[in-house]
């Protein structure tokens, strides 16, 4: 299959400077491919690295402390690390839009959110007003929010917290973007407002043919949307494949810890113990040398904790980085 | 106390916030937070409490602790009535009684040490002299996994999960029956809320503590609780022991509910009863079943009479016209 990737990263590498001696690292040579229509999710838990991987994309590190430190952010074939800040603006909410976990604290809560989608539409297709106005309206019913004639001139305090994340999907969609990144959207939503809004995310991407890289840390969001996934520990892609390749099989131990740690409905295993990870993830300037999971890890060798493992091929697009995986590499 | 006892009790309790439009004004109108809750808890049981937000679950808990004080109900404690128990009263019950909060970090004392927190109910109830109180921290430390020279150490120097552990070392410190948990794992990450599942079953078999566990992780409370009861819009909608509410539930928002959580496998993957819309204001309940607004299988009697909740012999109860399965007693 040769189909040009919409987005690519390649070695991307973000840190952070610290003041003295050396920069902490907090994405370290992440590469990942994104296709036209594609849902992939990232998924680990805090302080792995997968927000600061979407605000890389968009560069909205925060300075002047956070920078792309090398690798190539490619956005059909353009390198976004190099583009210049009013370059960035043109493709932020246009190429690429991101939606935040938290709508509240991303909404601007003095305009109407009708303002506020149009405002969007107009800096990036400068139309007029009027038409600006006429697209957020059509967004508001395409995202389903009801009466949306009269919610196009409400305040975001007005809405509840599903309908809030609808209208940041409505902005965030309201130039058509090629690209979606969606960091835990639904975390902050309860369970059934989560099921209207990824079954939303999922109608409105077969509608746009947008690709989506969802970020998450909960594994059945993952099951129910992903087409790929990749699995970040501490900065690090640890292992990548299908859906059907990480679910059926899952490689890397910090992934087959996760499954084994989250408890799922049906499981019929009431009040068995449930798989712990010992420990928690090191911190940024305390990143052991080797495998970073290492020290939580029940099959670490003195190899793990001196010698970091490459990422490795396990058949199809499936590849984790370790040791005692079994890739084909000696 | 007789073995069949519940350590606690709870008959319909009610919780209602006035609005007030300004300072001094007249409550205008009555959030209907909790709207005649009524439940009891075995000794060594933990009771899941579900539900979405704003549907008063844990209002539930604060108003059982009477950390808010419960507009009309009975809370009885180990056989006895503690709703009209004056502070002192009530402060001595809590001993008997004590809470798990979602968020350690802002229900513990940033200034004091790890160890003095521990320490601190021992000392306000004068329990042993300063080098047994000192041994009992030593000992509850080592008990939920935090190590000795923690104990100097303050809330900010530790993880989330190592603050639920510092959260849960102070609740038993005074050898309570029952823990109310108000969302004690949902902050964490998956690994670490696996560790303090595990620490939560392992001290209740090990003191035989009751759970009150709110929550709204599904699979969470599916692990952990022996009945689950779910809320909807400040009622009990189903109280039934955890395989028949998850197996074979019966009201229409508990199938909802499970439907919509997430599969565990992307091949699982189905087409879902997605609830419509919003849930109500608690200012203005929908008359009848406060459901109905929403349910996919209401009839006209739903909107004008409320379902009460019916038990069948097993111990499954639900507030439905379509659905309970058994008749008023």
């Amino acid at each position: 299959m040769t189909e040009q990737p919409i987005l690519a990263l390649e070695g991307l590498r973000t840190e952070f400077a610290t003041g003295q001696g050396a920069p902490v690292v907090a994405v370290n040579d992440l590469s990942l491919t994104l296709k036209r229509g594609e849902t992939l999710c990232i998924v680990g838990e805090s302080g792995c690295g997968k927000s600061l991987t979407a605000l890389s994309i968009l560069r909205l590190l925060p300075r002047p402390y956070g920078r792309i430190g090398g690798g190539r952010v490619l956005l059909e074939g353009r390198d976004l690390a190099q583009a210049t800040d009013a370059e960035m603006r043109q493709i932020r909410g246009r190429a690429i839009s991101m939606i935040f976990q938290e709508p509240m604290t991303s909404l601007n809560p003095v305009l109407t959110i009708g303002r506020q989608i149009a405002e969007t539409v107009m800096v990036h297709e400068g139309l007029d007003w009027t038409a600006c106005m006429g697209r957020a309206l059509e967004m508001l019913r395409q995202v389903r929010i009801p009466e949306p004639e009269r919610r196009l001139h409400e305040y975001p305090h007005q809405l509840s917290g599903g309908m809030r994340q609808r209208v940041m999907i409505a902005m965030a969609l309201a130039c058509r973007p090629r690209v979606l990144l969606a960091d835990e959207p639904t975390t902050a939503l309860d369970v059934t407002i989560q099921a209207q809004i990824l079954d939303l995310v999922r109608d409105l991407q077969a509608e746009t043919g947008a690709a989506v890289i969802l970020i998450t840390h909960d594994l059945g969001v993952v099951a129910e949307m992903a087409d790929r996934v990749l699995v970040m520990y501490a900065g690090h892609k640890v292992e990548e494949g299908s859906v059907e390749e990480i679910f059926d099989a899952p490689a890397h131990p910090y992934t087959q810890g996760l499954m084994q740690a989250m408890p799922h409905l049906g499981s019929g295993e009431h009040r068995s113990r449930l798989n712990e990870i010992a420990g928690v993830v090191p911190a940024l300037n305390a990143r052991p040398p080797g495998c970073s999971f290492a020290p939580r890890c029940g099959l670490a060798t003195d190899r793990c904790r001196q010698e970091m493992p490459p990422l490795t091929g396990l058949g199809g697009t499936h590849m984790a980085a370790c040791w005692a995986a079994g890739g084909s590499q000696a | 106390m007789s073995a069949s006892q519940p350590v606690l009790a709870v008959e319909g309790l009610v919780k209602h916030y006035g609005i007030r439009p300004g300072l001094f004004g007249r409550a205008r109108a009555q959030v209907r937070a909790v709207d005649g809750v009524s439940f009891s808890i075995a000794p060594g049981e933990t009771l899941g409490l579900v539900g979405e937000s704003g549907c008063g679950k844990s209002t539930v808990g604060k108003a059982v602790l009477r950390l808010v004080e419960p507009t009309a109900g009975r809370v009885t404690l180990e056989g006895e009535d503690i709703t009209a128990l004056n502070r002192a009263g009530m402060i001595a019950r809590r001993r008997r009684m004590q809470v798990i909060f979602q968020d350690p970090y802002s229900s513990l004392n940033p200034r004091m040490t790890a160890g003095d927190i521990v320490q601190e109910p021992l000392i306000n109830f004068g329990i042993g002299s300063a080098g047994e109180q000192r041994e009992r921290v030593a000992a509850l430390f080592a008990r939920v996994g935090l190590r000795p020279d923690q104990r100097s150490n303050y809330p900010h120097e530790f993880s989330g999960g190592q603050r639920q552990r510092l959260g849960i070392a102070r609740a038993l410190a005074l050898g309570p029956s029952i823990i109310i948990g108000d969302e004690p794992v949902s902050a964490l990450d998956v690994s670490v809320q696996a560790q303090v599942i595990n620490l939560m079953m392992d001290l209740q078999d090990e003191f035989g503590l009751s759970y009150l566990f709110v929550a709204h992780d599904l699979g969470v409370v599916e692990h952990i609780s022996h009945r689950v009861a779910v809320m909807y819009l400040g009622k009990i909608v189903e109280i039934a022991p955890r395989a028949a509410l998850f197996e074979e539930p019966r009201h229409p928002y508990t199938e909802a509910l499970l439907s919509a959580v997430p599969v565990s496998h992307p091949r699982q993957r189905r087409k879902r009863v997605t609830l419509k819309g919003d849930v109500p204001s608690p200012v203005n309940p929908p008359p009848g079943c406060r459901f109905h607004t929403r349910c996919p299988i209401a009839v006209p009697l739903c909107r004008e009479v409320e379902p009460p909740l019916l038990a069948d012999p097993s111990g499954h109860a639900t507030a439905c016209h379509l659905r309970s399965q058994a008749s008023p007693a």
